[in-house]
């Protein structure tokens, strides 16, 4: 790759660029820019406005509900915060709240220090065990197992309807691997020589050195990790059979999709039960939201991250 | 403690991180443990779990070839042979509907959401502000993070009888489109779902790949009087052929493997002539229904198929001169 072109995240603004087009291209037609703004306007609009819908309905009031036929809002006529106060005080959804946010920040954190732990071992070449471990981590890529046998086996270690089979099955993901190993053999290995002269163990290396300078891609493939722990359904499904231990995509699929009737009993205390639309928008934007909030920080990591994967994987 | 193991490392091979390509200098087998034991107990925790939950339940496909029970399990069950086989000789009426529905929803799916994102890619590269691009690009990114359950309450509360394109509708005097919820429909649907959560992150590839080409050649095109759509046809595209065939290959690895959280949440309002795929008939069938050979045995045949297919995909691309998805 050559440093002087332009490449995504370059801020820098070379001198013989005016309005960031080098000054060999040609202005484009006004046809021709009418049609891409038109283009990229529908792609943007139709990612923001159900965004947008659900959180107007969520805070819309009964009345503005009924004037809207009961159907969806774009504008919630003045906040009505009901909704929420009657889904966060209590009942169904807070509990699967507080379990989904644990499994999230349990789960991530174990699945980053193994991942790493693995990484690490993997990218030192020549390390006791590393060239069949990595043969069984590009097959683990290639092949899954299936949903059956994956079923027994955590069957059979006894994690049905356990917590832990949400986090467990799913803590190592082979390519999340592969991709923290590419980035680690790309650091400086002097580095690690010169530590381990001056008496650094691997341990040591690993955590005051390696991680360090990883910061980039620890951040991409911890919002991969936690972004799947938050958004666990279909093991939840599988695995947890108490209505009580319900994460917040089972909460989600009956309330929402499936369209159950929340009743008053299921809820935190609260004066009068809020219209079921804005209920199952309040829920809906709940589960919506952390992954809206984390999202800006992670984002200018993704190229980075990416495309070692796509690279070197 | 750290310091004496390490001296010793250094005492048995001096140039320690080098790589092990020389064969004198390969220390034998338990020194090279001994040297590496506390690397390989940081790794040890997620190889453990790698092998448990990606390897031990291939093992647990021998109930293919059973009448498992789960009360017995593996070790008592009857074994029973190629019976669970049989599907695959004798017409089976649920299994073809879920074959047929998931080689056509495969064949819509790579012919219509796969130039999705190689166009949105093209688009976005073709915008001269790099700000401007930053900002589109997070914003189309965004809804692959959304979980499957999210992506189908969205298309429900947009699309469905009460949603906001009905309720639109209703109020200016029109009647309702019927579109969640309709047999026919279904694969349509589920296509443009697939196409609103992934078509945005899939330009990610594209344009880090067009990133990378020389913009030399673009500047010499242009001297030479080659306008941008001759540039992009004869510059863009054949640069990035390799990754698109790529792409390909993995995808028709995966061509058995279609949409299951997605499709297992809309199941029931369409009802399963229109819906059932293969996972969802190993769900279905296994899982809610008891037959658990019978779905083994349809999951285990889905996966040799699977794997056969990338080999087959990838001897394809280096017929045609390309690298594939690993080397001959």
């Amino acid at each position: 790759m050559s440093t002087d072109q332009a490449t995504i995240g370059d801020d820098t603004v070379r001198p013989e660029q005016a309005n960031g087009r080098p000054v060999w291209m040609e202005k484009p037609s006004l046809l021709v820019q009418a049609l891409k703004f038109i283009a990229l306007a529908i792609s943007v609009a139709l990612v923001i406005i159900p965004f947008w819908s659900i959180i107007a309905t969520s805070l819309a009031s009964q009345e503005t509900i009924n004037a809207a036929a009961g159907g969806m809002v774009m504008w919630p006529g003045g906040i009505d915060l009901t909704a929420y106060q009657a889904v966060l005080s209590g009942g169904v959804v807070t509990r699967a709240m507080i379990i989904s946010i644990l499994i999230t920040v349990v789960g991530t954190l174990l699945s980053l220090a193994t991942t790493a732990g693995l990484a690490y071992w993997l990218s030192r070449s020549g390390s006791f065990g590393s060239k069949p471990m990595v043969i069984l981590l590009l097959g683990a890529v290639l092949f899954s197992p299936g949903l059956i046998p994956n079923y027994l086996v955590v069957k059979e270690l006894g994690l049905l309807d356990s917590y832990w089979s949400l986090i467990l099955p799913v803590m190592i993901n082979a390519f999340n691997v592969i991709v923290m190993r590419a980035f680690f053999q790309e650091l400086p290995q002097e580095l690690f020589e010169s530590a381990a002269i001056d008496g650094a163990s691997s341990a040591t290396i690993l955590v005051r050195i390696v991680l360090p300078l990883s910061k980039a891609v620890l951040a991409v493939i911890g919002l991969f990790y936690a972004v799947a722990y938050w958004n666990a359904f279909f093991n939840a499904l599988l695995y947890i059979q108490t209505t009580d231990k319900w994460p917040m995509a089972l909460v989600l699929r009956t309330f929402v999709v499936n369209q159950t009737t929340i009743g008053g009993d299921q809820l935190g205390p609260a004066e009068a039960l809020p219209p079921q639309l804005s209920l199952q928008m309040a829920i809906l934007v709940i589960a919506v939201v952390p992954i809206l909030l984390v999202y800006p920080f992670l984002q200018r990591h993704f190229a980075k991250g990416v495309m070692i994967g796509a690279v070197k994987g | 403690m750290a310091l004496d193991q390490t001296s010793k490392r250094l005492q048995a091979e001096p140039i320690d991180w080098g790589d092990s390509s020389a064969p004198a200098a390969r220390p034998r087998r338990l020194a090279r443990l001994s040297r590496d034991k506390l690397l390989v107990l940081l790794g040890l925790p997620g190889a453990v779990a790698l092998l448990l939950f990606q390897y031990v339940p291939l093992l647990g496909n021998v109930i293919a070839f059973q009448d498992y029970q789960p009360y017995l399990g593996i070790g008592e069950s009857e074994w029973v042979g190629m019976e669970n086989f049989s599907f695959l000789w004798e017409a089976n009426p649920a299994f073809l509907t879920a074959l047929y529905n998931t080689l056509v929803l495969t064949v819509i799916q790579t012919v219509l959401v796969f130039p999705v994102p190689l166009a949105l890619a093209l688009l976005l590269n073709s915008l001269a502000g790099e700000r401007l691009k930053r900002l589109l690009q997070s914003i189309l990114y965004l809804p692959h993070f959304l979980s499957w359950v999210i992506v189908v309450s969205l298309f429900q509360q947009m699309l469905g009888n009460a949603g906001m394109l009905n309720t639109f509708l209703l109020q200016n005097g029109f009647p309702i489109v019927e579109i969640i919820g309709v047999p026919e429909l279904f694969k349509a649907l589920l296509t443009a779902q697939v196409i609103w959560k992934d078509a945005g992150w899939g330009t990610i590839i594209f344009l880090a790949a067009i990133s990378r080409i020389d913009q030399e050649q673009y500047e010499a095109a242009a001297v030479d009087g080659a306008n941008a759509w001759k540039r992009m046809w004869h510059i863009t595209l054949p640069s990035i052929k390799g990754l698109f065939i790529l792409l390909l290959i993995l995808r028709l690895g995966n061509s058995l493997s279609v949409g299951f959280e997605q499709i297992i949440l809309q199941q029931g309002p369409v009802g399963l002539p229109a819906s059932e795929v293969l996972d969802t008939f190993v769900f279905n069938n296994g899982i809610v229904g008891g037959d658990w050979g019978l779905s083994a045995a349809v999951g285990l045949v889905k996966g040799v198929v699977g794997v056969l297919l990338v080999i087959g995909a990838n001897k394809l691309a280096h017929a045609f001169g390309e690298k594939g998805v690993y080397e001959k």
